[in-house]
């Protein structure tokens, strides 16, 4: 199997916040804290975008090369965890991660920074798989049940992909080329490498 | 020279007292393979077998497939 993609098609998404809806009441994410987001891009402006922004799971995660006690491991299929019991919520991954995607709960006086939490593409954590300490820590483990993540399996117009990353990349080349347009895939390149990615900026080019 | 031991002895002592404990950074525990299926089977999807990996990489693609491609689905 391909590693596990999200991919967002901005010419379909309606910004409905289904996606956002389900990942909470799956995963019963605690108030205060999105594991996913909707932005828009251009509000109000004729032609504005709407994109469902996570985790995306990078190849070559930002987060887990900065985590100063190293708490972040990927499995076989490609699923960025971690492991709350090692995390020191020291906040690092969250100034990383070009997604915005590691959150903190701010529970308690002066907003003390618990242990941060983020989409686990609805793979749990290094509990066992379906307990319920790890559904406490990390929500709900829907692969291990043979499932694809709530968010996307709810996206009403099916603007939010999720799964193999093969079959995600022919889904949304079939549509690109039965619309004939819309072929830019926000988030991609920065979190599953792209020609340009990794490359210096061309000379006189703002990076 | 009982003195001078002495000395060293309690130099010692003390300087004990300023050494650092070993640091050694926690490591994640191992997570067990998605495809070994979970604890319980009461919401784990019908029509694959906990444990067989090919089972649920078909079951997970079947999945993908029959819900996000519109166009097979309509066409």
């Amino acid at each position: 199997m391909a590693r596990m993609k999200f991919v967002c098609d901005s010419e379909r998404c309606i910004e409905c916040n289904g996606c956002v809806t389900a990942c909470k009441n799956e995963n019963e994410v605690p108030w205060g804290v999105n594991r996913r987001r909707v932005v828009t891009l251009n509000d109000g402006v004729p032609g504005e975008k709407s994109i469902s922004v996570a985790c995306m799971h990078c190849s070559d995660a930002p987060c887990m090369a900065v985590c100063p006690v190293n708490c972040f491991y990927r499995t076989d299929e490609g699923v960025v965890l971690h492991d709350k019991d090692v995390c020191i919520g020291c906040g690092y991954c969250s100034y990383a991660c070009p997604f915005g995607a590691p959150q903190f709960p701010s529970q308690g006086a002066f907003g003390v920074r618990g242990k941060m939490d983020k989409c686990t593409f609805c793979a749990g954590g290094p509990e066992e798989n379906g307990s319920a300490a790890e559904f406490e820590k990390y929500g709900r483990n829907r692969l291990a049940e043979g499932k694809l993540p709530a968010c996307a399996e709810m996206c009403s117009t099916k603007a939010l992909l999720a799964g193999d990353g093969d079959v995600v990349a022919e889904i949304f080349r079939t549509r690109v080329v039965q619309r004939g347009k819309g072929a830019e895939v926000w988030g991609w390149g920065t979190a599953y490498g792209s020609q340009k990615a990794g490359k210096a900026p061309e000379t006189g080019a703002k990076s | 020279m009982s003195k001078a031991i002495w000395g060293l002895a309690l130099s010692c002592l003390a300087l004990v007292a300023c050494s650092e404990k070993p640091q050694t950074a926690g490591v994640p525990k191992s997570d067990t393979p998605a495809f070994t299926g979970t604890a319980g089977t009461a919401f784990a999807a019908p029509g694959w077998k906990a444990g067989d990996k090919t089972a649920w990489e078909q079951q997970l693609k079947a999945r993908q497939l029959n819900s996000q491609n519109d166009y097979s689905r309509m066409n």
